[in-house]
């Protein structure tokens, strides 16, 4: 590496000639030292993209490690909440890992490409922890963010593009599984995984053959109503779908600062995350104590009454007493609902709690303060069944 | 639990015997299993030479806890004195020697002056005071800081009950002075160099520390806690060598029913649905207990033994971040004759001697260690156990024991290369104060501390399993999680020098642990 | 002879806040300087025609923000620029860059470790969570812990309570920092020398302690507790020196009537009938007060000021065994033009930041066994700025000043007291490690102005040249701090106050301990407090 970095501080993923000619409103931001773009032409356009055609999405600045070593699965299992044995080569598994305390520390993908060989990918960076829990195994671990590039191909009309592009059997991925494919004599992986709650891929490759491969699907997407999207239009999606994001909805354990910050499994609703049938692995004492005395708190889903989005409101029970706050909140154009994700205090967020969220907002530079009804929903906002569906839609 | 056992231990060091000694008169049937084919450990007498045998590690009783005495019958199963109430000699190449009488609250000899004579009763007494504010600390469980029961309360009210009534001149003195350095506190208050260098050398005995680091006040106050009971035999020599206080130890536990297999390593400890289930030796062969208790040093339990891949990551690291480096060897010579000392009548040289002359001395030899060198110019203990127990040695022949400081693990050139020249560098610092000694020499032995580690098991060749700092101190020892003797492991103990309240030959940690198994569910 | 409602003794930084907080209280308060100049080590001097020099303190992070505020130090002229990131050079011709952007820190660290850039951030993590804890104490007085009154449990219970709220793996993780070495702490999250070495410095700056010293890792709290404008651990500069802030100190004070009085030499504070009573100057004037506050440190203001008579035995002793080493030394030098650093890219940021010379762990250590055994360090661990790079005002355009921080330097030398031709020694020593990496810096030397610990002590009055008015140790912190008994800026006799760096919080230009200082003496007097309290943080 050269010692010139200072004069680039933000670097640029392989794709980023492409998203710059996409880019009519040149609207970027930081995101793990990447530039990358918050929107690229108009959000309602790029969201519609997501969910009634395609959109490819630059997911080249998620954190990516390559573990390897006759030991893996023992230290899965020692890392993660859930049991990684049944992951076979080809799938995918979401996963969750936490601290000592059972503390939250991300969630991530977990990629099993060969027999010791696996992705392990990630909204934060986790090198020091992963070598840590590595103690007592024999794994390697290596960083490859920069070393692969990935696009987030989604919306009903992906598979359809894929086909275009010449990707046989396409339809047939299952969720959570992958496949390895070649185009133009270059190798692509393809999984079947996603941000979005919708039908979706993700495609992981060179970084030499990403510029080809945009320009590709692209192409391959012109009858599909493809669009390049950036980073607010997938948080809608996201939201919608329920998923919940590092530094948005709770804070890594290893990076919050103050006491009790963190947040558990349980309090985040992922509680389907954690197997304790497994003997051993970091924060299992923990979250058994936890789940023997209660938690603290816990995530909720929230519809809440009117359509302007209850962005880092308060939630109150019965207007007056102040029991938690949204961490995420969108007006939904799919659901038509304005919808958010929101963390309460033990024992609030039953069904049926008069609840209210305060929302601040400005009309003409005139601010006004409203509360409205909240009601806790069980289901996630927006689930179509195309997500799942195998073979894929073919639209 | 099928098994014919409640506990087994794992080595039978001074510690592990106390430990099953404890949970066998509490009625559990307990088995110690050790490696070696003597129990002992590191408390052992070990023949270095035909007809010549030493304390193989510490080589001198000052510490060992008066309750385990006692309340083992110690005395009972063999234990004996070959001499108590040792004085403390430092010596001079000029032969200009002080001599600390036993206690250690007054000093004669040339060039001591009124004011270091009254300064040292002053010093001795105050040191004291506040070394038995730790003796009952010394003698629990350490107290958890939080989720803490109603014992870790109490034992936190207790000490701060105990600060108080000391008094306020005393109470702000302690605190002050608890985390300090000795090297401050002794230019305080004494002239003499060698009176400097000889408190100065029981500070840092055994630790990666040299007078000048802070710190070094709460290591004399550790030594110093042996010393300051009504019950207290003083520096003393067990009949027979170390070999002779474990051996008291394993009567006790036997006569309590406790078994002891030696010649049996474990190769690991045994896990089933997260909590132990006993350990397998080395042959392959599995003993079920549900509770296992190790004496080893925490890294040689943890990782070694159980596995680092079984630990929650948070606290595997902190068990690799124990600070273990050890900085002691150990010189023995077989001696055809007693040497003669510069300027020390024979009769004298049955006591604890001291090589380390001035405080500078002492630091500039500590100074090697920091860069993994071992010191050109070291400090010794030395005692010569012939004089006072003739069962050591041929009739007529002696032997000499030095623990030798510093000489790093790490050492940069390696153990390897420097073996000769290093032990003619011991010999030669001794003929400084011994002139003829080279010519009384039958046979010589050099510990270094990676011959430690290899024969009594010892990470590091660390002889306090851990060194004994502050930051590794009461529920800081050996790491947060583990300084309760229970483990993160349900079923797995430490009753190791690795835990509260740390290295010596106390038995204090043994009791300690065995005291909270009992009082757990185990 | 004139009558004062308080007289403060010594117009550094301290002194002159103490005095101004008193003064804002209604008080007629009288500051008096032996110096023909106010400031202390907090000073701005022309030594070399068209040159500004800080001369002794050089960088500003620890002030607090509240004090500032409330005295309104903006208005009397006060500017504090921040300056970002630091550089070690490598004795291979490389350097390690300490980077203000968290993105190029990373990949520059990277550039060392790719462990070691992942694991910075659970450094900063951790280190930023001992910073909240030990911040909020800072405008606090500690509590006598030997003491039953209700202030003083209620006090302890606080502190005990803001401990016990970290939770219980972070009062274990706390206990091990206030008690660790800074080697043996960063050993626990970095592998390359050079990065260790780096951050190693904060450990030890002002310190007669090496990096493998327990009690180390404490003293980067010192370095990093501080912030500009809510960016903690933030540095920075005062535009036209450190000067600029006793002088709106200095201002501040005046314009709520107080007085200060340079070339003003206090020989005396004379006691009547087991109280003070005033100040006597050694050129016969005679000044009465009933409160008198000290900024000097404990052993001149103890040891020099009063006659032994007037004090106890014991106290006195409190006062001899009080740990006050001079460790460090310091170059001022105008330069013809800015020095070129190879090693460095053109147009580097890193030319505005801290730069060192020592690349590793074991030098600093053998830097401190040169100390230990009474000569300066012949490979010396150097913290030296180019502060003109952001505030051109101290150096005619197109020329710079540097300022070199220097350890070690013992207070006196194994040959003896220092000697004008040790001091040149000394000066070359620390010119020659800069010459290696920078090989027209030499011949670009305008002016050089050397202090030993020796001028440090004859011009500042900081004995020793201890820069902190006293080691930054666990025997010497919070309730300890001076001394057991007396760590509330009382003196042991009515009427006499301390409020130098050598009572709580301790040294670097905080202006804490001469804030805390006249909240005590303001409440000794029943008057309204106008000593502002902690701000917290959000």
């Amino acid at each position: 590496m050269n010692t010139g970095h200072f004069r680039t501080p933000l670097l640029h993923t392989p794709f980023h000639t492409r998203l710059v000619a996409a880019s009519t409103c040149n609207e970027w931001y930081a995101w793990k030292g990447y530039t990358a773009p918050a929107r690229l032409t108009e959000v309602e356009f790029e969201y519609f993209a997501i969910r009634s055609s395609a959109s490819i999405f630059d997911i080249t600045p998620l954190t990516k490690y390559r573990i390897r070593g006759p030991d893996c699965i023992a230290y899965f299992n020692r890392l993660l909440t859930r049991d990684i044995v049944a992951l076979a080569v080809g799938r995918v598994a979401y996963c969750l890992w936490c601290d000592d305390a059972g503390r939250l520390i991300d969630d991530g993908t977990l990629f099993r490409l060969a027999e010791q060989d696996y992705r392990l990918c990630s909204q934060e960076r986790h090198y020091d922890w992963l070598r840590t829990s590595a103690l007592g195994f024999d794994v390697s671990i290596e960083e490859e963010t920069e070393h692969v590039a990935a696009l987030a191909l989604q919306g009903p009309t992906s598979c359809a593009v894929l086909k275009a592009l010449g990707i046989g059997a396409i339809e047939m991925l299952k969720p959570f599984h992958l496949l390895n494919a070649s185009l133009h004599g270059r190798d692509l992986m393809i999984s079947r995984t996603g941000f979005t709650g919708d039908l979706g891929y993700e495609l992981w490759m060179q970084p030499d053959t990403a510029g080809g491969l945009w320009d590709a699907v692209m192409e391959a997407g012109r009858n599909y109503a493809i669009m390049p999207i950036g980073s607010e239009a997938l948080d809608m999606a996201r939201i919608e779908a329920g998923f919940i994001q590092a530094n948005v909805d709770f804070v890594p354990a290893d990076q919050a600062v103050r006491p009790g910050r963190g947040r558990s499994p349980f309090e985040l609703g992922l509680a389907g995350h954690v197997d304790f049938r497994k003997a051993n692995f970091t924060g299992r004492r923990a979250l058994l104590e936890e789940q023997r005395r209660g938690s603290r708190y816990q995530l909720v889903k929230l519809d809440i009454d009117g359509s302007t989005p209850a962005k880092d409101s308060f939630v109150y029970l019965r207007r007056r007493k102040v029991v938690g706050h949204v961490t995420s909140a969108v007006w939904s154009p799919t659901a038509k609902t304005n919808i958010a994700l929101a963390s309460l205090q033990t024992p609030y967020g039953t069904q049926g709690d008069d609840l209210w969220v305060e929302i601040y907002y400005k009309r003409e530079l005139k601010w006004e303060r409203k509360m409205a009804r909240c009601r806790i929903v069980a289901e996630t906002f927006y689930d179509p069944p195309r997500r799942r569906q195998t073979p894929a839609a073919n639209y | 639990m099928n098994s014919d056992r409640d506990v087994i231990v794992i080595g039978a060091g001074h510690n592990g015997l106390a430990c099953a000694a404890y949970l066998a008169r509490a009625g559990r049937k307990v088995l110690v299993v050790e490696a070696a084919a003597a129990v002992g450990g590191a408390a052992a007498t070990a023949e270095f030479a035909p007809g010549y045998s030493v304390s193989a590690c510490a080589h001198l009783c000052h510490q060992l806890n008066p309750r385990v005495i006692e309340e083992l019958a110690l005395v009972r199963h063999g234990l004996r004195w070959a001499a108590t109430g040792l004085d403390t000699i430092a010596l001079s190449a000029t032969g200009r020697h002080l001599r600390i009488a036993a206690g250690g609250a007054s000093v004669s000899g040339a060039g001591v002056s009124a004011g270091d004579t009254a300064a040292l009763a002053d010093f001795d007494a105050r040191m004291k005071r506040f070394a038995r504010l730790l003796v009952p600390l010394l003698d629990q469980r350490p107290p958890r800081l939080a989720d803490s029961d109603w014992r870790d309360k109490l034992a936190l009210a207790r000490l701060g009950w105990s600060l108080r009534r000391m008094g306020r001149t005393d109470m702000q003195e302690f605190l002050r002075i608890a985390a300090i350095n000795i090297h401050d506190v002794l230019e305080e208050t004494f002239e003499h160099p060698l009176l400097k260098g000889a408190i100065g050398l029981d500070a840092v005995l055994g630790t990666h520390m040299g007078p000048r680091s802070p710190n070094t006040v709460l290591s004399y106050l550790y030594r110093l806690s042996g010393a300051c009971t009504s019950r207290a035999v003083g520096i003393a020599l067990p009949r027979g060598g170390m070999a002779a206080v474990s051996g008291a130890l394993a009567g006790a536990a036997q006569a309590h029913g406790a078994e002891i297999r030696t010649g049996t390593r474990v190769a690991r400890i045994l896990v089933e649905h997260d909590r132990i289930s006993g350990v397998e030796l080395a042959g392959g062969e599995i003993l079920r207990a549900g509770t296992v208790v190790s004496n080893a040093d925490p890294r040689t339990t943890f990782f070694g033994l159980l596995g680092a891949g079984r630990l929650e990551a948070g606290f595997a690291r902190y068990v690799k971040n124990i600070r273990m480096r050890g900085t002691a060897a150990k010189l023995h010579l077989a001696l055809d004759r007693l040497p003669a000392f510069n300027g020390l009548e024979p009769a004298s040289m049955g006591n604890r001697l001291l090589i380390a002359p001035t405080l500078s001395y002492v630091e500039r030899a500590f100074d090697h260690a920091k860069y993994r060198e071992y010191s050109p110019a070291p400090v010794m203990e030395i005692v010569i156990p012939t004089l006072n127990d003739s069962s050591l040695a041929p009739p007529g022949k002696h032997v000499l024991s030095a623990i030798v400081q510093y000489a790093p693990y790490d050492l940069r050139s390696g153990w390897e290369q420097a073996g000769e020249q290093y032990r003619d560098r011991l010999i030669d610092t001794l003929a400084q104060h011994a002139p003829d000694i080279r010519d009384c020499i039958i046979a010589a032995q050099v510990l270094t501390p990676v011959d430690i580690e290899r024969r009594f098991g010892m990470t590091g060749g660390h002889w306090h399993h851990g060194e004994l700092a502050l930051d590794q101190f009461l529920m800081l020892r050996p790491a947060p999680g583990a300084a309760q003797y229970a483990t993160p492991l349900p079923g797995l103990y430490l009753c190791g020098a690795g835990a509260h309240p740390g290295g010596g030959v106390m038995g204090s940690v043994g009791r300690n642990a065995a005291g909270a198994i009992l009082s757990g569910a185990a | 002879m004139k009558k004062y409602d308080a007289i403060v003794v010594g117009a550094g930084h301290n002194g002159l806040t103490s005095a101004a907080f008193l003064a804002k209280a209604g008080l007629r308060v009288l500051v008096l300087e032996r110096n023909p100049y106010i400031g202390g080590a907090a000073v701005s001097r022309e030594l070399h025609k068209g040159w500004t020099y800080s001369n002794c303190s050089y960088v500003c992070s620890l002030f607090r923000p509240e004090i500032y505020r409330s005295l309104a130090l903006a208005r009397h002229g006060l500017q504090v620029i921040p300056y970002g990131g630091g550089i070690t050079f490598t004795r291979d011709g490389g350097y390690f860059g300490n980077y203000n952007d968290h993105e190029v820190k990373r990949r520059e660290i990277a550039r060392h470790s790719r462990r070691d850039a992942d694991a910075y951030d659970r450094y900063e993590v951790d280190v930023m969570k001992q910073t909240r804890f030990i911040r909020p104490l800072l405008l606090r007085t500690p509590p006598d812990p030997a003491s039953f009154r209700p202030r003083d449990v209620f006090e302890l219970l606080y502190l005990l309570r803001k401990f016990h709220d970290l939770g219980e793996r972070q009062m274990y993780d706390t206990l091990r920092f206030w008690t660790m070495s800074i080697g043996d702490f960063l050993d626990e999250y970095f592998e390359s020398d050079v990065i260790k070495a780096h951050f190693a410095g904060s450990g030890i700056i002002g310190t007669a302690l090496g990096v493998y010293s327990p009690g180390t890792a404490y003293v980067l709290l010192h370095h990093y507790m501080g912030d500009i404008d809510g960016s903690i651990g933030a540095w920075g500069f005062a535009r036209g020196g450190m000067g600029a802030i006793t002088r709106a100190l200095g201002a501040a004070l005046q314009s709520y009537g107080g007085e200060i009085r340079t070339d003003a030499d206090v020989a005396r504070i004379s006691v009547r009938e087991g109280r003070v009573a005033g100040v006597a100057l050694r050129n016969g004037d005679e000044f009465e007060a009933d409160v008198v506050v000290s900024n000097l440190d404990v052993k001149r203001t103890f040891l020099r000021l009063f006659d032994e008579g007037d004090l106890q035995p014991g106290f006195l002793s409190k006062v001899r065994n009080f740990k006050i080493r001079g460790s460090s030394g310091k170059l001022n030098i105008a330069l013809d033009g800015l020095p070129s650093f190879p090693a460095l890219p053109g147009g580097s940021p890193l030319m505005t930041g801290d730069m060192h010379f020592t690349d590793s762990l074991e030098r600093m250590e053998r830097a401190y066994d040169d100390w230990k055994n009474g000569c300066w360090s012949q490979d010396p661990y150097v913290d030296m700025l180019i502060p003109t790079q952001i505030d051109p005002t101290m150096a005619p355009p197109g020329k710079h000043y540097m300022t070199v921080f220097v350890q070690y330097a013992p207070p006196r030398l194994a040959t003896g007291d220092w000697t004008d031709a040790d001091r040149q020694a000394f000066g070359k020593t620390v010119i020659d490690q800069i010459g290696r990496y920078s090989p027209d810096f030499e011949n670009l030397i305008l002016h050089a102005e050397v202090r030993t610990p020796r001028e440090l002590e004859n011009e500042v009055g900081l004995t020793e040249g201890n820069i902190f008015q006293g080691e930054l140790t666990m025997d010497q912190l919070l309730f300890n701090r001076p001394f057991p008994g007396y760590a509330q800026y009382r003196g042991p006799l009515k009427g006499m106050y301390m409020c130098g760096s050598s009572t709580h919080p301790g040294g670097g230009v905080m202006a804490a301990p001469g804030a805390n200082a006249a909240r005590e003496i303001l409440r000794d007097l029943r008057r309204p407090n106008t000593v502002p309290g902690d701000a917290g943080d959000e």
